[in-house]
């Protein structure tokens, strides 16, 4: 898979790594894939859901070392 | 200009006058440091002080007692990692409740992290904390507990006083010359300036203060640090403030908080008087006119300018965009900017439905506001509801 952005949100909290995905989203093109960098278990719900209201593809997470690793395909 | 009625006060209170004529000279001819031995140093360090014993006096503290911060964040910030930091070696556990202001429940999530022991302790349907639950959660490694002074969403109240109480008696029965205490924090900073404060009645250890909550400028706040309690700086360099927040003061953000503080002091009782009222008949105002409102929050230990009320039917967002239209000023929910995805966290612990937590509008009145805007918001409110409601795909009129 190929990462077009990774945001590192390690050590932040909700809304925080929200806010910061929304902006990073809007510099991508469409089909971009945006790599999350988080260790706040909060965004194993927050990001599902945000990508079922605003329409980007969730792709999956991947856990290691406490820290999850999200995928998103811009739609 | 188009009429603008402000009732967003928990957001920020605009500068008072009198504030800003008391920072003038510090913004132009007394820019001296305060850690300067020149004149224009010591005047400043003159200013310094005087601004420090007004706001010890809004929470009857020493002016020893105060550390000055950028802001009620940083006051919250340094009150937990700093307690945490200095006392970790002697325990690890930490209380705080589960409607704090994130910044609170941040650094406490960050502790938790680092391997500090986390207990978060639940409200009742009004928002209040019962010191038992407190009491049960002591334990012999507690080194801080932390309860806010009043919630700002919801306006209630906290026991703070009891819970002091009770914190001193589990402190007593710890073992002798061990050195375990559980200090006691309370944020404050939507309190200030709307109900006297005063950290010995409390019984708090440390509390913290946010200028601009009170017509005060921004980028200035207060941590009261009893003497004698042990913080660690989080902001280290500098011997400024007891060496326990580094940094060359804001000196014009101080001089205006501490003059904020002592009007806050001075008006306070004409102030609150006049809130009640005011809130009062905003609250029986919007129940008169709409129906299917509920109050959130308890009835009478909240602050005197609070007005949350969640409508059924209609969306806190919508609401306050319609009303933003008509030139009033609110807001909904807490500050969670990633609205669509969850209700308000406080809301939520208070027990409130999803539905109705969806609905909050929160007021928040100031000391200008008058009875004709209370009027103003009472014309406007109702027909932008019926419209909401009218357009809402679930309510059932």
């Amino acid at each position: 898979m190929k990462i077009d952005e990774t945001l590192d949100a390690v050590g932040l909290y909700c809304p925080a790594p929200i806010v910061l995905t929304t902006d990073k989203m809007r510099k991508l093109k469409s089909r971009d894939v945006l790599e999350i960098l988080a260790d706040d278990p909060e965004v194993l719900t927050d990001f599902p859901a945000w990508c079922k209201i605003t329409g980007h593809r969730f792709l999956k997470v991947e856990k290691g070392n406490g820290i999850f690793r999200l995928y998103l395909e811009k739609a | 200009m188009k009429k603008r009625v402000y009732l967003d006060h928990i957001a920020t209170t605009p500068l008072d006058s009198r504030v800003k004529e008391a920072m003038e000279p510090y913004l132009s001819k007394g820019f001296g440091n305060p850690q300067s031995l020149s004149a224009l140093g010591q005047e400043a360090r003159q200013a310094l002080d005087e601004a420090r014993g007004k706001v010890a006096g809004l929470i009857n503290a020493t002016p020893g007692e105060i550390i000055f911060t950028s802001s009620g964040t940083e006051a919250n910030n340094l009150a937990l990692k700093g307690v945490a930091f200095a006392h970790h070696q002697k325990g690890g556990h930490i209380i705080v409740s589960s409607i704090e202001h994130y910044s609170v429940l941040h650094p406490a999530r960050t502790l938790r992290k680092m391997g500090f022991e986390v207990s978060e302790i639940g409200v009742d349907k009004y928002g209040l904390v019962d010191p038992q639950e407190v009491k049960d959660a002591l334990g012999e490694d507690t080194i801080l507990v932390s309860i806010q002074l009043a919630n700002p969403e919801v306006g209630t109240i906290q026991p703070i006083s009891k819970i002091a109480k009770l914190i001193k008696d589990h402190n007593r029965l710890q073992a002798p010359g061990s050195g375990l205490q559980a200090l006691l924090h309370a944020d404050a900073c939507c309190a200030a300036g709307l109900i006297p404060i005063d950290v010995e009645e409390l019984g708090v250890d440390l509390l913290s203060l946010s200028s601009h909550q009170f017509y005060g400028p921004k980028g200035v706040g207060a941590l009261y640090l009893r003497s004698g309690v042990r913080i660690m700086p989080l902001i280290e360099g500098g011997i400024q403030e007891g060496s326990r927040r580094a940094g060359t003061e804001p000196v014009a953000e101080i001089v205006g908080m501490g003059e904020a503080a002592r009007l806050a002091m001075e008006e306070m009782e004409e102030r609150s008087r006049r809130l009640l009222g005011l809130r009062d008949r905003l609250i029986k105002g919007i129940r008169e006119k709409i129906d299917e409102v509920y109050l959130n929050g308890h009835p009478t230990k909240r602050l005197p300018n609070n007005v949350n009320m969640s409508i059924r039917g209609v969306e806190g967002e919508s609401l306050v965009l319609s009303l933003d239209m008509e030139g009033i000023s609110c807001s909904t929910g807490s500050a969670c900017t990633s609205h669509a995805l969850k209700a308000s966290p406080v809301l939520t612990a208070l027990k409130i439905g999803p539905v109705l937590a969806q609905g909050s509008l929160l007021f928040t009145l100031g000391k200008d506001n008058t009875e004709e805007e209370i009027g103003y918001l009472l014309g406007k409110l109702p027909p932008i509801v019926k419209r909401l409601r009218e357009m809402s795909p679930i309510y059932q009129g």
